[in-house]
């Protein structure tokens, strides 16, 4: 058998560990892949080309944003962050949990632009998890502070990956129903959707408990 | 009937407005991008294969080159956001519900009732098609309720779009790898290897392969989209479901979700682990990597128990 085709995954490894553009990257690796394999390029690039234009679906999901930013204008994030604020008694721990609730729930709704790193995790979820966690256990020290603000980063993936699936007008699930089709299997999204549920419901107890222990560990530290 | 090929009309539109509005904004590299992805909606379907496959290379071109840069299109203070949040309360809400409500709803009712018998959707695609209507109906609500200027949807939009840049279509051009991948056997390649692993009539083994390759495989491409098409087809469709006759929607689904356990290990995963820790000024890069582990590998083990119980024990 030949092996070279495998050599464009070698190019998506080191392309990524030398931090070149993804996009160059993963050209690169489909161009490499093709030829290694013994396909003409420019039918290497025709293949890129229809597969590409077959998969538009994926991207067509951005004509939310204008919604989602004009609601922003109007303080849709402060908003989320009164709600968040209106829990008594928080701390870092019930904090994130709410959180990893919120995200979950957010997302199987398809509102998995709601969250995320740049709006909400560094101005929102990080600094209020840093508070609460201070407010709880005294001064903690800045490894202590770095492992609260990444566990808010973590919170927001786990609650937006194991979230989003169950919301069936979602680029995976799409994916996955194009695959089943290609291969002879139609399914609709809500088929695939649902068995989200048992992972999602997994995700949320195996984190809440991982972010509740860290609470406790980091209170023992503290003392 | 109302086919992808309408979305994809919106969607072009969209992104023309975008290109137009960068265009007006002076950042050209923005505009030939958008504009670019603006005519792969709007023409993709009439254009040759491979006048697609060189509107591909340019995009990637302009990304490669760093001529996509973050936009500041005028919007309201954190003053005025804050007032505005007080003054409208949770209804701000309503509009982003209306979108997903709408796609939830529409489904039912599309696939539940004898309104599904009316043909009016093309089939199997209601549910994005109603996201896309969705939408429109949210944004023509938003825009009488709140009256903002005229642009100002297109503008916020585009303050999200460009903090996005070229990651907004890596997905779409990581389903593209996956198809040459198909396309050049790596999946037989990965599936003559894994075969060889797996042992010969075992259905729990091979599920255990399936989850463990898809959540490897991930983690080597950074993305469950490019990893799913070839572990699907190297195990999941030819062994899980041909030959031992799972259940598709289970291995579809909970596999693509093993894959997710696989992106929270991986730097490769750049937008979710390495640009966060970045935001954070965290000291060590893979800080949030880190935090996820405990709970990915516990989770990637549950994904392993839901597919061998719910598409072959529940199904039989």
């Amino acid at each position: 058998m030949n092996y070279w085709p495998l050599a464009g995954i070698a190019i998506v490894v080191l392309g990524f560990a030398l931090r070149f553009n993804p996009l160059l990257v993963v050209v690169s690796a489909a161009l490499a892949t093709g030829v290694l394999a013994g396909l003409d390029p420019v039918a290497v690039v025709e293949a890129l080309g229809k597969a590409f234009n077959d998969n538009r679906y994926i991207s067509v999901t951005w004509i939310i944003l204008p919604v989602i930013g004009l609601l922003e204008r109007y303080g849709l994030q402060q908003r989320a962050r009164a709600v968040i604020e209106g829990m008594r008694g928080a701390t870092m721990g019930k904090l994130l949990v709410a959180y990893l609730a919120f995200r979950q729930l957010a997302s199987a709704l398809g509102m998995k632009d709601i969250g995320g790193h740049p709006q909400a995790v560094r101005p929102l979820v990080a600094p209020m998890a840093e508070a609460a966690a201070v407010k709880t256990h005294g001064d903690l020290t800045e490894d202590a502070r770095d492992e609260v603000k990444a566990m808010a980063a973590a919170t927001d993936n786990v609650g937006l990956f194991f979230g989003e699936d169950i919301f069936f007008a979602i680029a995976s699930i799409l994916l996955i129903q194009g695959v089943f089709e290609a291969a002879g299997y139609p399914l609709t999204p809500l088929q695939l959707s649902v068995w989200a549920i048992p992972t999602a419901i997994c995700a949320f107890v195996i984190h809440a408990g991982r972010i509740l222990a860290f609470d406790r560990r980091l209170g023992r530290a503290a003392r | 009937m109302i086919t992808y090929e309408w979305l994809y009309v919106l969607a072009g539109a969209g992104f023309a407005v975008w290109a137009a509005l960068s265009a007006k904004d002076g950042r050209w590299g923005n505009a030939a991008f958008w504009a670019l992805l603006s005519a792969s909606f709007l023409l993709g379907s009439h254009l040759s294969d491979l006048a697609n496959g060189v509107l591909v290379l340019a995009l990637v071109a302009i990304a490669g080159l760093g001529g996509l840069k973050r936009s500041d299109p005028p919007t309201t203070s954190p003053q005025e956001r804050e007032a505005h949040a007080a003054r409208l309360g949770n209804r701000l809400f309503l509009p982003a519900l209306v979108v997903p409500l709408t796609a939830v709803a529409g489904t039912l009712l599309y696939n539940y009732t004898p309104l599904g018998e009316t043909g009016v959707f093309e089939a199997r695609r209601e549910t994005l098609i109603l996201f896309g209507i969705g939408v429109v109906a949210a944004l023509v609500g938003a825009m009488v309720w709140l009256r903002p200027p005229l642009m100002a949807p297109a503008e916020e939009g585009r303050r999200l779009l460009d903090s996005i840049g070229w990651a907004a279509i890596l997905p779409q051009m990581l389903a593209a790898l996956g198809a040459v991948f198909a396309l050049a056997g790596v999946g037989e390649i990965i599936g003559g290897i894994a075969g060889g692993i797996i042992p010969e009539g075992s259905v729990f083994l091979t599920v255990v392969v399936f989850a463990l390759g898809m959540a490897g495989f991930t983690m080597i491409m950074g993305n469950a989209f490019a990893a799913f098409p070839v572990m699907a087809a190297a195990i999941g469709i030819p062994l899980l479901i041909g030959q031992y006759g799972g259940n598709p929607a289970v291995i579809g689904a909970v596999g693509m979700l093993a894959g997710f356990c696989g992106t929270l290990l991986t730097p490769m995963a750049a937008n979710f682990n390495i640009v966060p820790a970045a935001l954070l000024e965290l000291k060590d890069q893979n800080a949030v990597i880190r935090q996820q582990v405990g709970t990915a590998v516990p989770l990637l083990l549950c994904n392993i128990v839901i597919i061998y119980v719910g598409a072959f024990w529940l199904w039989r």
